[in-house]
């Protein structure tokens, strides 16, 4: 370890409202929280029945009609609304990520910290779990928990969650170990703090900036499996609808109506990209050597 | 660090530049191997031990599952056997032992090449593996082939010209790699395939490579332009931004200063030291590649690995998915192993002990 000098730079806080003014500024960012607007807004308006139709209603005789002024985005080959199929899908991608990227935060982050803070074997153990769970690939793992848990957006959740927790854990874990020599530590001992203490309020607050820059990108890698997932009949069931499930079913009717494909792809495309600009932009603002 | 050859404790950062100092790296006094046995030894010693979880856990996993594979397969609840013959079957596939046991069979067998027979086919699992090991091979060999052809030499040319349109566009390119999942690729590229030519990439019977050549790349081509697409992107961004810093260093002034043209700086001397952040992308997304596969040979009926798992976790055949999760993931370690020690051989300053 070299004697670099790591002086006590918390994140800045009491000033969130700054720090959402910078992240404006930055033009990822400002582009990132645009689309989790635009996101958020859908989900809302599915999560208090404000669509233009139930999502589930079949129209028969409106099956498979394009894009109009009644339906915006078109009818499904039940003459379903695809525009309130896409706002509920939303719902049900947003509701799982924020849900799995919560527990492998709170999961890896914690012992993650607890690992570098205080070393030893409980570090050993921790990181050899982490590298078994790092040595299957992410969607294979997925299949596999929900295949012996079952299905449903509660074990999707859990199934995600268990993936990104060993992200979680080395990127909290690598900061705390250069943290944990740093002088102010040091005198935190000295002065007779408890490690609970040192832990919570002075190590803590100083490897939080990278955490948050990875939840960020977590949401959108946690969009992109939940899609996955249901892609691959694993995920949201039907009848309820789910973006990756309209886009397997939209690619078998192309031909006959392109929009059942273009427009959840479309929708998750966005999603993803948008959710991973928010995390560049966050990363810019937060990481002290990007800025400027 | 090299803690095996400096015979007094003396601190990494400090020993390095003694030696360093004392020892130019051309001296041909210099006797110590680059790549120690101990350091190989021990790196070997973690292979081990990582799958040996991923094989427990594997099992644990899939032991989970309500029913097993005879109940699975034959249907006991459907009342198809009587519990005396569902006795007589579990015994026989070796499910009436307690699970440690079965582990231990598992393993042992796994060790003798025997991993095991397919409930559903009856065929010997290894044969199932043998036939989808060179498919899934083959598609990542081709999307890393993609991936690096392509992103490599893009990442040169943005950040040859950064913050100019070429730059732009090659941002906008990695964006889009790096947003649209596998699945929605490869739905599109279908979509497309279809409507435009009458083409259908998943409707045909797969062709070996040894059979025709020419066939077995026209299936193998989309997938793997699905895969090498994502791959691009990732490896793009990290040359472009490794490609960046090591123009500021002063061997470029110095390459320049000797009257070198630029293209001959910039492709031999910056890129051979930017590749090692390259490799390693490329080695880590290898694991995602592998995951990808499960994705893409399901959309385009390629019979590899992935879709060997997928099936096999359908039809819950413990057997066939406990193995292919094994072999993906001695894959992936494997790889990422050999990352490691093609370091040493890029960069001669890197000591692996």
């Amino acid at each position: 370890m070299t004697a670099a000098v790591i002086e006590e730079t918390p994140l800045p806080s009491g000033t969130s409202r700054r720090w959402v003014q910078r992240l404006w500024k930055n033009r990822n960012g400002k582009t990132g929280l645009v689309v989790l607007f635009v996101l958020v807004v859908a989900a809302l308006a599915a999560a208090f029945g404000l669509l233009p139709y139930d999502p589930l209603e079949a129209h028969q005789k409106d099956a498979l009609t394009g894009p109009s002024a009644e339906y915006l985005f078109g009818t499904d080959q039940f003459g379903r609304d695809v525009l309130s199929r896409l706002a509920t899908g939303v719902l049900a991608s947003l509701r799982i990520a924020l849900l799995s990227v919560l527990m492998a935060t709170l999961v890896g982050g914690l012992a993650g910290v607890a690992a570098g803070f205080f070393g030893g074997w409980v570090d050993r153990v921790a990181g050899r779990l982490a590298d078994v769970v790092f040595a299957f690939p992410a969607i294979l793992l997925a299949l596999a928990i929900i295949t012996a848990l079952g299905r449903g957006w509660l074990i999707t959740s859990v199934a995600i969650a268990v993936v990104y927790t060993p992200i979680f854990f080395r990127v909290a874990r690598g900061p705390v170990l250069s943290v944990r020599e740093a002088d102010f530590v040091k005198a935190g001992r000295v002065l007779g703090y408890g490690s609970l203490r040192l832990l919570l309020k002075h190590v803590l607050p100083n490897v939080a900036a990278p955490i948050i820059i990875q939840i960020a990108l977590a949401l959108s890698w946690a969009i992109l499996t939940e899609s996955t997932l249901s892609f691959l009949g694993l995920g949201t069931q039907p009848p309820d609808p789910s973006l990756g499930l309209m886009v397997n079913e939209g690619r078998t009717l192309f031909t006959q109506a392109w929009w059942l494909l273009v427009m959840p792809s479309s929708a998750i495309v966005l999603a993803v990209v948008g959710l991973n600009l928010l995390g560049d932009g966050v990363r810019d603002v937060l990481d002290p050597r990007r800025r400027g | 660090m090299k803690r095996s050859a400096n015979p007094a404790p003396t601190p990494a950062e400090g020993g390095r530049a003694v030696t360093t100092a004392t020892e130019p790296v051309s001296s041909p006094a210099r006797k110590r191997p680059r790549l120690s046995r101990r350091y190989l030894l021990r790196r070997l010693a973690d292979v081990v031990v990582t799958l040996f979880g991923v094989a427990v856990s594997a099992f644990v996993l899939l032991r989970l599952l309500p029913g097993d594979e005879v109940t699975g397969r034959l249907g006991v609840e459907a009342g198809n056997l009587t519990p005396a013959q569902l006795e007589s079957v579990r015994a026989y596939y070796g499910l009436d032992q307690p699970l440690p046991m079965q582990f231990l069979s598992w393993m042992g067998s796994v060790f003798q090449g025997n991993f095991g027979v397919s409930v559903t086919t009856g065929e010997p699992v290894s044969t199932l593996l043998a036939n989808a090991l060179p498919v899934t091979v083959e598609l990542a060999l081709l999307s890393t082939l993609i991936g690096v052809g392509l992103g490599v030499p893009l990442g040169v040319l943005a950040a040859a010209k950064s913050n100019g349109p070429g730059d732009a566009a090659a941002q906008t390119f990695s964006l889009l790699g790096l947003g649209i999942p596998n699945f929605v690729l490869a739905s599109g590229i279908i979509a497309f395939l279809s409507a435009q030519f009458g083409y259908f990439p998943s409707a045909a019977e797969y062709v070996g490579i040894t059979d025709s050549p020419l066939v077995n790349l026209q299936q193998q081509m989309y997938p793997a332009l699905v895969l090498g697409f994502a791959l691009a992107a990732t490896v793009m961004r990290t040359t472009r931004s490794a490609f960046l810093e090591q123009s500021a260093q002063d061997f470029v002034r110095t390459a320049r200063g000797k009257g070198l043209s630029n293209s001959r700086v910039r492709w031999r001397h910056v890129l051979h030291n930017a590749s090692i952040p390259i490799v390693t992308i490329t080695g880590i997304q290898l694991g995602y590649l592998l995951g990808g596969t499960i994705v893409v040979e399901q959309v385009f009926g390629l019979p590899g690995l992935g879709r060997l798992v997928l099936t096999g976790i359908q039809q819950r055949e413990y057997a066939v998915v406990q193995s292919v999760v094994l072999v993906i993931a001695a894959m992936f370690v494997l790889v990422n192993l050999c990352v490691d020690l093609l370091y040493a051989r890029i960069d001669p300053r890197v000591q692996l002990s």
